[in-house]
Formats: C-alpha cells, sequence, structure tokens
C-alpha cells in the first residue's frame, strides 16, 4: 500500500507536467470538466505517464469510469509498485 | 538520441523552431493520428527541423486526395504521410462475403494506387507509408498459412503486393512499421486498451521509435546519409588481437565464438555491395593487420573491399579525419564503430559530427544492435551503387600517380580523361536522382529530386538535360555530373541543376562542363546563360564557381554569360560524341 499523500504529491506533479500548468493543484474532486485541454487524448497522454511513473496498469473500465482523481489515487494506493 | 521518450518530445512542442528548417508534413490516416503527429513534431525539433503538421482528422483519405481543392493539397505539404492500421482493415476484412476475403490484398492495394496516383497528379511530395502490421487472428490456425481464405495470408500478400507495387512508384516511399513491431514484439507494440479507447495502434511510448523511422527516409530524401564505415579490427571485424594471438589466434569463422564476427563481416560486406564505402582505422603494425585479410582462410572481408586501410599508431581521431579527406565526404555521413568504449568516447569527444554507436558490452549483440539502428537509410538504389569501392580505390591510385609528375598539368594530361554528355535517358533516371539526393558539396542550387521528377524533366521540352560521365586510364568514375538547363522565354537558358561529385574535382571536369553548357546555349541560339548559386551549410566550394570561369556577377546569387562572346577555359579531356 502506498502513502496516499505521496500519491497525490507525485499525481499532481504529473498533472503539472501533462497540463504544462506549474500552478495546477489537484484534488480528490478535480475532473476533466475542472482542467483547460483536459480532452481524450490529454487523458491517454496523462493515463500513460500515470502508469509509467506508478509502475501499473489501469484496466480499461477503469480509465474509461474514473471520474475524478481521488478515484485514481485510489487505485494507486492499491496497485503501486514503485 | 535512441532512448527519447514521449514526453521528452512533447516538451519539445513548445521550444523556439524559429532558426530551423521549415518543413510541411501532411498525416493521413485510418486510425488517430493526433499523438503520431505530437511525435513528429517534436522529433523534428531534435533534428533542427520546424515541421509544420497537416493532421487530417481520421479516416480523411478518401475525401482529401479526392478533392483537388482539399485542405490537404492547399496545404502544399512537402512530404505525406499515410498510415494504415491493419486493425481497421481487419474490420473491413470481416465484413466481406468470404469469396471477396480472398481477394482482400488485392482490393485494398488497388485502393491504395488510386490515392497515390491522385495525390501523384496534384503534388510532387513524396509520399510515406507505413506498412502493414501483420497479426494472426487465428481463425483458421496454422492451416491460415496456407489459405487465402484467411487474414494472415491477406495481410502478408497485401505488405508483398505494397512493396512491389511501391517499387515501380518513384514517389512513393514504404517505412517500415512491421519489422519494427516484429522486433519489439506483438504484445509491446499493441496495446489493445489503446486501441479500444483512442483508436491508436500503436503504443504512446514507442511513438518515439516510429517517428525515427519517419525521419530516417525523410532526412536521406534532404540528401543527409551515411556513406562509409570505418571500422576498428581488434574484438570488432575478429576475436582477440592481432598483434598478440597472430594470425592463428584470431577468432573468426570455426575458432570458438568466431561466428559472431564472420556475421559482422557477412554484415558488413552486404553494406559494402550496396554501396556503402568500409575504412579499416586500426592500433596495429601494419604488415599484422593486413595479414589476415590476405592469408585467412575465413575471413569474409578480402583487403579490397576496403576504400582505405589505416592501420598505424596515431590516434583514431586524427586517422578519422584523414580518411574523412581523402574520401572527400562529409564527416555527417561516416559511421565509426569500434569494440572498444574508452576509443569511442576519446574519437566522439573530438569530432562532433560523427556517427559513433555505443555497442552493447556483449559481441554476439553487435549484429542485432546495428540492424536495429538502421543507420543506413536511402532512398535510391542504383547499378552504380556496387562500383563504388571500386572507383575511390582508383582514386587513391592516381593521387600516388600524381605525386611522380613535375607538373599538375603534366599530371592532368596522363591520365587520358575522357568524358561523354548525353541527354538524359531511361537507363540512368534512377542515378541521376540519386546524385540529385547525394550531392552537397559541388552543387549549386541543391534542388533534389525524385526518379519521377527526372522521368517529367526529360520529357519536357523546356528542359535541356545533360549527363556527364568521365574515364581514365585507371578506371571509369561513370555518371558524376547532372545539369538541368532550363528554357526561359526571352533567349535565356537558366541552370537549374548543376551538380557533380567531388571524386572528379579539379580534374578540370567542371570547366569542360561549363563550356559544354555555354556551347549548348550558344547552338540552341540563346543569347544568354543565367547561373544561381543558392547557399547551403555545405556548398561554399562553388560560391566563386561562375565568376572563376567568366560569368558576371549580377548580385544576389546571379551570374551571367553571352554564348556568343564566351571564352572557353582549356581543360585535358577530350569529349566521346559516339
Amino acid at each position: 500500500m502506498m502513502d496516499r499523500t505521496e500519491v497525490f504529491k507525485r499525481l499532481n506533479e504529473i498533472f503539472q507536467d501533462i497540463f504544462d500548468d506549474e500552478e495546477l493543484v489537484v484534488t480528490d474532486e478535480t475532473c476533466a470538466d475542472d482542467v483547460d485541454d483536459w480532452d481524450s487524448l490529454r487523458h491517454i497522454t496523462l493515463i500513460s505517464a500515470v502508469e509509467k511513473a506508478f509502475g501499473m496498469k489501469f484496466a480499461m473500465k477503469e480509465v474509461l469510469e474514473m471520474e475524478n482523481v481521488g478515484e485514481m489515487a485510489d487505485i494507486l494506493v492499491e496497485r503501486a509498485t514503485k | 538520441m535512441e532512448s527519447l521518450t514521449f514526453s521528452q518530445l512533447k516538451k519539445n512542442l513548445k521550444k523556439d523552431t524559429s532558426d530551423f528548417k521549415k518543413i510541411k508534413l501532411a498525416v493521413l490516416g485510418n486510425c488517430a493520428t493526433q499523438l503520431l503527429s505530437q511525435a513528429l513534431r517534436g522529433y523534428a525539433y531534435e533534428l533542427r527541423i520546424a515541421l509544420d503538421v497537416f493532421d487530417a482528422d481520421y479516416d480523411q483519405l478518401e475525401p482529401q486526395t479526392l478533392n483537388p481543392e482539399s485542405e490537404l493539397f492547399q496545404f502544399e505539404p512537402d512530404y505525406i504521410l499515410i498510415q494504415l492500421c491493419s486493425e481497421k482493415l481487419y474490420l473491413e476484412f470481416c465484413d466481406l462475403p468470404p469469396a471477396e476475403q480472398e481477394t482482400f490484398a488485392d482490393k485494398i492495394i488497388a485502393r491504395i494506387q488510386e490515392y497515390w496516383r491522385r495525390i501523384e497528379a496534384k503534388t510532387k511530395a513524396p509520399i510515406l507509408q507505413f506498412d502493414f502490421v501483420e497479426f494472426d487472428d487465428s481463425v483458421f490456425g496454422n492451416f491460415g498459412l496456407k489459405t487465402k481464405k484467411s487474414f494472415v495470408y491477406q495481410i502478408r500478400r497485401l505488405n508483398m503486393l505494397f512493396s512491389e507495387t511501391a517499387a515501380l512508384d518513384k514517389q512513393a516511399f514504404p517505412i517500415a512499421l512491421n519489422s519494427l513491431s516484429a522486433q519489439i514484439g506483438r504484445n509491446a507494440f499493441y496495446d489493445p486498451q489503446l486501441f479500444y479507447i483512442a483508436k491508436m495502434p500503436i503504443q504512446v511510448e514507442l511513438l518515439p521509435q516510429v517517428v525515427r523511422r519517419v525521419f530516417d527516409t525523410v532526412e536521406a530524401l534532404a540528401g543527409h546519409f551515411r556513406k562509409c564505415v570505418v571500422l576498428d579490427l581488434d574484438n570488432t571485424l575478429w576475436g582477440g588481437v592481432v598483434g598478440d594471438d597472430g594470425i592463428e589466434g584470431i577468432r573468426i569463422g570455426e575458432l570458438k565464438d568466431g561466428k559472431i564476427y564472420s556475421d559482422l563481416q557477412r554484415y558488413f560486406k552486404e553494406l559494402r555491395n550496396r554501396g556503402i564505402l568500409l575504412a579499416v582505422c586500426s592500433k596495429n603494425e601494419h604488415a599484422a593487420a593486413i595479414q589476415p585479410f590476405h592469408e585467412h582462410p575465413e575471413m569474409i572481408l578480402r583487403e579490397d573491399d576496403f576504400v582505405m586501410f589505416v592501420s598505424n599508431w596515431e590516434d583514431k581521431a586524427s586517422n578519422i579525419r584523414h580518411i574523412r579527406e581523402t574520401l572527400n565526404i562529409g564527416m555527417d555521413s561516416i559511421v565509426f564503430i569500434d569494440d572498444n568504449p574508452f576509443e569511442r568516447n576519446a574519437v566522439r569527444s573530438q569530432i562532433a559530427d560523427l556517427t559513433v554507436p555505443e555497442l552493447p558490452p556483449e559481441p554476439e549483440k553487435y549484429l542485432d544492435f546495428l540492424r536495429k539502428a538502421n543507420l543506413f537509410e536511402t532512398v535510391s538504389v542504383s547499378g552504380e551503387d556496387a562500383k563504388r569501392t571500386q572507383q575511390y580505390r582508383e582514386e587513391a591510385q592516381r593521387t600516388e600517380s600524381a605525386a611522380t609528375f613535375a607538373s599538375y598539368d603534366e599530371y592532368l594530361q596522363s591520365l587520358e580523361m575522357v568524358a561523354e554528355a548525353k541527354p538524359f535517358d531511361l537507363f540512368h533516371f534512377a542515378r541521376i536522382a540519386q546524385l540529385t539526393q547525394r550531392s552537397n558539396q559541388f552543387n549549386l542550387r541543391t534542388i533534389r529530386y525524385t526518379e519521377s521528377d527526372i522521368k517529367r524533366i526529360s520529357e519536357d521540352d523546356h528542359f535541356i538535360t545533360l549527363y556527364f560521365t568521365l574515364k581514365d586510364k585507371f578506371g571509369d568514375h561513370g555518371l558524376i555530373s547532372v545539369v538541368v538547363l532550363e528554357k526561359r522565354d526571352n533567349g535565356t537558358l537558366f541552370i537549374n541543376e548543376f551538380l557533380m561529385s567531388c571524386r572528379v574535382l579539379k580534374r578540370g571536369m567542371e570547366e569542360f562542363i561549363i563550356n559544354k553548357i555555354v556551347s549548348t546555349a550558344k547552338e540552341n541560339g540563346f543569347t544568354l546563360v543565367e547561373g544561381e548559386y543558392i547557399k547551403t551549410q555545405k556548398n561554399a566550394m562553388v560560391a566563386q564557381l561562375y565568376t572563376q570561369h567568366g560569368f558576371t556577377d549580377c548580385g544576389n546569387g546571379i551570374f551571367h554569360a553571352d554564348p556568343n562572346t564566351y571564352i572557353f577555359t582549356p581543360n585535358f579531356i577530350k569529349e566521346n560524341r559516339s
């Protein structure tokens, strides 16, 4: 099990990088509607970057059904290997 | 450069490219190509190219090529990249009635030919197209390999038809995606999740490798490709150190792990036969270094496979510079292969433009590594390629012979040079196009032509075309110069293309060619010959060529000569008018 605060800290860095916004702060509730440019293409790039950083793979169902960053963090807390 | 990640390429998208060469690329596909396009732009930055991409939405090949006023054609691309992914073709295959599935490959290739035909009618932009990633739907099991009804049979046949069709089309250049997929492995290359969510048939993190293959061909089309491999000997072309182990102790062929080195030698021999020059650069006593090439029965490479053989105790960077100067080719067209990391680093730190592959530590992996690196991309082959080593070797003999004459003129006279000037013909289209792509230094305007351009120009009455051959008592240089003269309305003959192989520099050939251009103008009633010099990073040697040969400098790189009063420059070359 990975520490949830640690997961969020690293996730935030990835989000800042992918969305090219150093001010961006993500919370449990952050979702696609809250972030400029979070379209389906950006989503793929994001998923790919998160999978690589945390050494895990999301299930397709998870990719499609994740509602917000909190849900993503929950999965990472469970399954991250690095 | 090998290990760039997608996110590194993505970061390049924001960087300033205003000083870079501008290239326009159109991307069309039957799948999502947005990330491919981003990767292309990001990779272009690494090559100092400002890439402007027009990315058609997916499945737009039909309308974009059909409508002559489409965004594709209005974009006026320099290159067009087409990606037809097999996974989407498979859906189409499944929708066909079984009888038509048996001719699926023919149906698809006919469609591709139609796309190419439409594109070629509108633009001269080279068409780059990925070949087809082969996968087996396993509906027929092993038997699928012997029945036309199976998808695996059809997709393999499609790849073969694709190569055959491209071989006949001078504007089309396949990009080897299928072998890349096979190298990496289908499971790593194709991610079903990505395909079902985003219609992307290639894993995001592999895009840098995919776009590299695209740029290998783009760069080769722009005249940037490698011409020469400089090879170390001990533990590179054979196992062991010949100076210590002796000729019987080096490992090559049957002795211990010698087969590793035999296969490496075969690889280099194949490159040599294709026209890549091989040279030796080894720290050794010359007599010991050359002995295996003369006497060892299991050596694949022989002395005459090498254009230069440099074995001494000088530092390798100096020797490589000497090789480059003698061959008169660009440092960026040379690859240096050495097993020793110390030598590689030393040479790399001293010669910036040289390619020095970082070989893996295990010799048995060298060959696979070199194959994957795709260091020797090309965009044409011609009958002259196989003769290249021979020609450069003869040149070395000429250099030695020159030293025995009192004056340079006396030496030139002794060469008994004979040249021919002929209009472009079918048998030489490939070689002519290749020269326009390869020549960088002695090239006045550096206009690159494909084979189809050359064919078109040769058939167009607005042009007078000339190619030149040269031979002397040491051998035949073959076709070494290309001139395209453009008839302009006002009695002006414009020198549209003028290039010459640097192999024949300073023999009087440039004088011979200019004389021929002016006399051709005169014979055809032109009152003015206009030449132009377009500066590039590499063609400074011809900046003054026209003024040195009696042309008037009109400014802005334009030079004029009057064919009726022109004083021809003497030289020692006889013209063969047969």
